[in-house]
């Protein structure tokens, strides 16, 4: 008994040992177990775990490439992101970057400058390519230095049943104001039906984006074009104070908890009549299955001073400059780019779920249009009409059109955001959260004096 | 750093020598040597993989460094540390960090007391109960923490509100309970978790309760209440601090729950959070850097009150 | 058993009545508040498995449905039938990184514990405080230089750096109870075996050991499950092939569309390891906890 014991320490002793040399070994070694291998991050979202499932099939088998995929959530994707690419760490070759991130990247030389690729691999065609994304993927030289895999933009989308019902007619470019109207008329037309669902979820890719959309066109900014923070101006701050009581007085429960998937949701289930939000959304409304399937009408983002108000957002490929096969990564990122791959996931999952949004040849596609007829159209117009280096109505001193270009941004907007979002869950008014806002933006600003960013 | 810890602990090693004898010749010392000999792997092995990233991060705090402006890299002295500690974000996160610990420290002792002592004591189905309790502990804190943010405590579909419904109707009152009770839904979440982990210590100790003791009391007239507070509780004090600082210890540098349940909003981003936060999505390398030293000062100085407690533990093993 | 909980709480406020009435129904009503309340913290846990098996539609409905019928995909979902993303290699990798990494941590903590214990040097009170003083230390400001480290040295996304890191991580835990479990060991029994003429390594592997078999099994396990539950480091070390299963786990939340049946199957099998170590190892799991302070 006694000896027995002992004699299974010893063992373990002994296998503590082995292991420990073989981990120095091992360690040595370095971890690239297949080198040949294509290594991409990205965001897991629908379209990107379809890419995920369809890449071994098609791509691996017809280019031999083998491609390793890291899928997170889209905060983890842009912590780990910046951390690969900052560093030129090369463990990813690949990456999704958003339209935010790519001038950015690109004027720091962490990115490749894809026009070469693009130029000797005629297939791709990029003069089909939608010109207000491919403006938002180039630097300021010019260059593109990502390619999209799909764009969106924003727009309202409201239960035309629902208005049928009440005898209310919504109008193709709505403003603020009518919005407000027809929220308030709507609210508990049906058990548990809210007016609107806007997003209240800090964060600067959630709530941030549409309220930022929602002051463009109330003629407010972040900052001006000599970097004066302007949060308490009076177009930053009627948009909000509309936003808000909007949110507080019409909105579904949990508004402040409320992001993109809640919203859908919500909209999904009938516990809100109206939407503003991504023109993704559409896809998975109007889904197989989904119960509202075809009751949802599609007009363009609300607007007040403005003529359009819809913002433009792009997941797109970027390759870093460290990465060690360039060639091989470009086969993919044109690959999964290209209209052979749309075609591609219509056939194997159906139309709605092509990812969109990026070329003009899917919007003339007969099977495209045939699916996504409700929608596809409305969905084009916004982000052909956005305008990402001023979106608003005056000059900006950074692109974007949801979001600031520069590097403090997700920062400054999750920190803004939950002052925001503290007033959508009556913790504080809303003059007193821009108040605050004001504060932690003119902070950003003062950093900026006669820093060069365009 | 680390000199500070153990010259701040009382040295009280001089009674329990007896290995390495009188300090003298040059084979004592050798003797000294050799019995040291065995604990050196593992303390080189901390200095090397736990001191040394300290040091890094020292230098690195004198530097204004921000990844996103490689060419502005320079060396500043102190002004990271001024700018750390002129802002208001730090100052809110180690509040929260206090707020929190303490909050799910106290509140798990207490349910953990609680449970103990429901335990200590036979019924049908003891073991599977025990066996119960404990799951919480054994669930990893990522999955957990979740699972509290979406499947219990989601406004729309949530397992909390799905009861309200379920038991009230229709009209019942449906509470957004992370945007209501933000660090309330953190600490909910950590003391699930934690309770048990108190549970099982303090359940041990009673186990260890000497019974004869007890029955003298018993047979005295105590009632039951003054057999808890001047027996069971007296004895308990020694697992109650263990539980404390071994909580303490695991709790204020959590991060997992933070960043999932409420990533850091609605006040509730305690210091590991924040200073990741500078990290990854500020990117100000320095000013994390410094921040994080500001820290570690700030843990030493705690962790010495702390140790003290320890050591009075410490002392009682050693005498018994 | 789910009946008698309400019960137990109707007459949980009528305590003092019941102290009147003999002990035998006071202490039957203790057992019930027991149950109540292990009911109670196991909950989550029950709904989290009842929602694995529901599909993602019936996971996201208020009212809950609660009969809704049952269905594997969200474990399908997880095991990546149908194209997705498999988790036996993070799975792997977990296993890797704890498993070495408590054994590492057994083979520097055990003569380190010898020597604050059964022949303590000189100042070992100090040295053992040292030792917890490190674990006091936040993770998190060593992270960038740990980083840059591995960045430089090619360790990036590489199970081995996480060996050495969580190693690192549960050293002073591990120092410390196994001392205490040590202070068991007879010491005669120790000088016996010298007069017979063995030496340390020899003292260590068979007067040692076995004595404090329980105890270093009880260490194993509490080393076991940190290095398993890690999430910060191996977010930030890893990538594509040395991601842990935490990491992977996380991976199953989307901003678009609906994921509690999959992040419920995901996180059932993910903690399903420690899960089992600890519902066997209940008692070790009490000894360790309490650094060998309880016997």
């Amino acid at each position: 008994m006694r000896s027995q014991t002992r004699r299974r320490i010893c063992a373990t002793i002994a296998a503590a040992t082995a292991s420990a040399l073989l981990a120095g070994c091992a360690g040595a070694g370095g971890a690239g177990a297949d080198s040949d291998a294509v290594n991409v991050l990205m965001v897991n979202n629908p379209q990107m775990m379809d890419l995920q499932k369809l890449t071994a099939k098609y791509f691996t088998k017809k280019t031999g490439i083998k491609v390793n995929f890291t899928v997170l959530p889209e905060n983890d994707v842009r912590d780990k992101l910046s951390q690969d690419f900052a560093n030129q760490a090369g463990q990813y070759d690949v990456a999704t970057l958003s339209n935010y991130e790519t001038p950015i990247y690109a004027r720091n030389g962490w990115l490749r400058n894809l026009d070469a690729y693009a130029e000797r691999d005629k297939a791709f065609d990029r003069a089909d390519l939608l010109p207000s994304v491919r403006e938002s993927l180039s630097g300021a030289d010019g260059k593109m230095y990502a390619e999209p895999f799909y764009g969106e933009s924003s727009f309202l989308m409201y239960r035309k049943d629902v208005f049928a019902a009440k005898g209310l007619t919504m109008p193709d470019h709505p403003t603020w104001h009518q919005v407000a109207g027809l929220a308030a008329k709507v609210d508990g037309a049906q058990k548990g039906m809210r007016g609107i669902c806007l997003r209240g979820l800090p964060g600067w890719g959630e709530l941030i984006a549409p309220l930022t959309s929602v002051v463009n066109t109330f003629g407010g900014t972040w900052f001006d074009d000599k970097w004066r923070a302007k949060l308490t101006d009076p177009g930053f701050s009627n948009a909000t104070k509309t936003y808000v009581d909007l949110v507080r007085k019409h909105g579904t429960a949990g508004a402040a908890q409320s992001g993109y998937a809640e919203c859908l949701n919500n909209m999904t289930q009938g516990k809100s009549a109206m939407w503003y939000d991504a023109t993704a959304g559409a896809g998975s409304l109007e889904a197989k299955g989904s119960p509202v399937k075809g009751k949802v009408g599609y007009v363009a983002a609300p607007v007040e001073k403005t003529k359009s108000a819809g913002w433009l957002y792009s997941w797109a490929w970027g390759l870093q400059k460290a990465s060690k096969k360039p060639d091989k990564a470009w086969k993919f990122i044109s690959w999964a780019s290209s209209k052979e791959y749309e075609q591609l996931v219509g056939k194997e999952y159906g139309w709605a779920n092509v990812p969109a949004g990026k070329r003009a040849s899917t919007y003339r596609n007969p099977a495209y249009k045939k699916e996504a007829g409700a929608f596809s159209e409305v969905a084009r117009k916004a982000i052909v009409e956005a305008d990402p280096r001023d979106p608003g109505v005056q000059k900006r001193p950074a692109p974007g059109i949801q979001f600031v270009g520069i590097p403090e941004f997700p920062d400054l907007g999750t920190k803004v955001s939950q002052e925001i979002s503290a007033a959508i869950a009556g913790r504080r008014s809303t003059d007193e959260a821009l108040r605050r806002s004001q504060e932690l933006a003119a902070v950003v600003a003062k950093d900026y004096e006669g820093r060069d960013t365009q | 750093m680390s000199t500070v810890a153990s010259t701040t602990t009382p040295a009280r090693g001089s009674g329990t020598t007896k290995a390495s004898g009188r300090p003298g010749g040059p084979s004592d010392r050798l003797r000294a040597w050799a019995a040291r000999g065995p604990l050196l792997p593992a303390l080189v092995f901390l200095i090397l993989v736990t001191q040394l990233p300290f040091v890094a991060t020292l230098v690195i705090s004198l530097f204004k460094w921000n990844a996103y402006y490689p060419k502005e890299r320079s060396f500043t002295w102190f002004a990271n540390y001024q700018e750390v500690l002129s802002e208001p974000a730090l100052r809110d996160s180690v509040l929260t960090t206090v707020l929190l610990t303490v909050t799910v420290v106290l509140v798990s002792l207490a349910l953990g007391l609680g449970l103990a002592l429901l335990l200590d004591r036979s019924f049908a189905g003891r073991g599977i109960v025990r066996t119960m309790l404990i799951a919480p502990f054994l669930v990893v804190p990522i999955a957990a923490a979740l699972l509290w943010k979406h499947v219990l405590f989601n406004p729309e579909y949530g397992l909390f509100n799905g009861l309200l419904h379920w038991v009230f109707g229709d009209g019942a009152t449906q509470p957004d309970w992370i945007a209501e009770m933000p660090l309330g839904a953190v600490e909910a979440a950590l003391v699930w978790q934690w309770t048990p982990f108190m549970m099982l210590i303090l359940l041990a100790g009673l186990q260890s309760r000497p019974a004869d003791a007890i029955e003298a009391a018993r047979i005295d007239g105590a009632g039951a209440w003054q057999i808890f507070r001047y027996l069971t509780l007296p004895h308990l004090r020694r697992y109650l601090e263990l539980g404390a600082l071994l909580g303490s210890v695991y709790v204020v540098q959590n991060f997992d729950a933070v960043y999932t349940i409420t990533s850091g909003g609605l006040g509730t981003a305690n210091l590991p959070y924040t200073i990741y936060q500078t990290f990854y999505q500020g990117h100000e390398y320095g000013r994390a850097s410094a921040a994080g030293v500001l820290v570690v000062i700030g843990s030493l100085i705690i962790a010495t009150f702390a140790l003290r407690v320890v050591s009075s533990l410490f002392r009682e093993e050693s005498a018994a | 058993m789910s009946a008698s909980a309400p019960t137990t709480g109707a007459r949980r406020t009528g305590a003092p009545a019941a102290r009147a009435r003999s002990p035998r129904t006071a202490n039957t009503l203790l057992g019930l508040l027991a149950w109540a309340c292990a009911i109670a913290f196991f909950l989550p846990i029950a709904w989290m498995a009842l929602t694995s098996f529901h599909s993602e539609t019936d996971a996201a409905t208020n009212p809950p449905s609660l009969g809704a019928p049952l269905t594997l995909d969200g474990y399908r979902e997880f095991f990546g039938v149908g194209g997705g993303a498999s988790p036996w290699p993070p799975l792997a990798n977990s296993v890797t990184a704890s498993v070495v990494s408590t054994l590492l941590v057994l083979l520097l903590a055990l003569p380190a514990a010898y020597a604050l214990s059964i022949r303590p040097v000189r100042k070992w009170t100090d040295v053992l405080f040292f030792f917890l003083s490190t674990k006091m230390l936040p993770v998190v400001a060593g992270l960038l230089p740990i980083y840059l480290f591995a960045e430089q040295t090619g360790l990036l996304d590489n199970v081995w750096l996480l060996v050495i890191l969580y190693a690192s991580m549960n050293l002073p835990i591990a120092v410390w109870m196994m001392q205490s479990f040590l202070r068991e060991v007879p010491v005669a029994l120790i000088e016996a075996a010298k007069v017979d003429g063995a030496r340390l390594p020899t003292i260590m592997a068979r007067v040692v050991a076995p004595v404090a078999a329980p105890g270093i099994a009880a260490t194993a396990l509490i080393c076991f499950i940190f290095s398993w539950n890690e999430l910060l480091f191996a977010r930030v070390l890893t990538g594509v092939v040395a991601e842990t299963a935490p990491v992977f786990l996380t991976g199953f939340i989307t901003s678009q569309g609906l994921f509690l049946a999959k992040v419920c199957a995901a996180s059932l099998v993910i903690s399903l390891p420690v899960l089992a170590a600890g519902f066997a190892a209940q008692d070790k799991l009490v000894q360790g906890l309490s650094l060998g302070a309880v016997k």
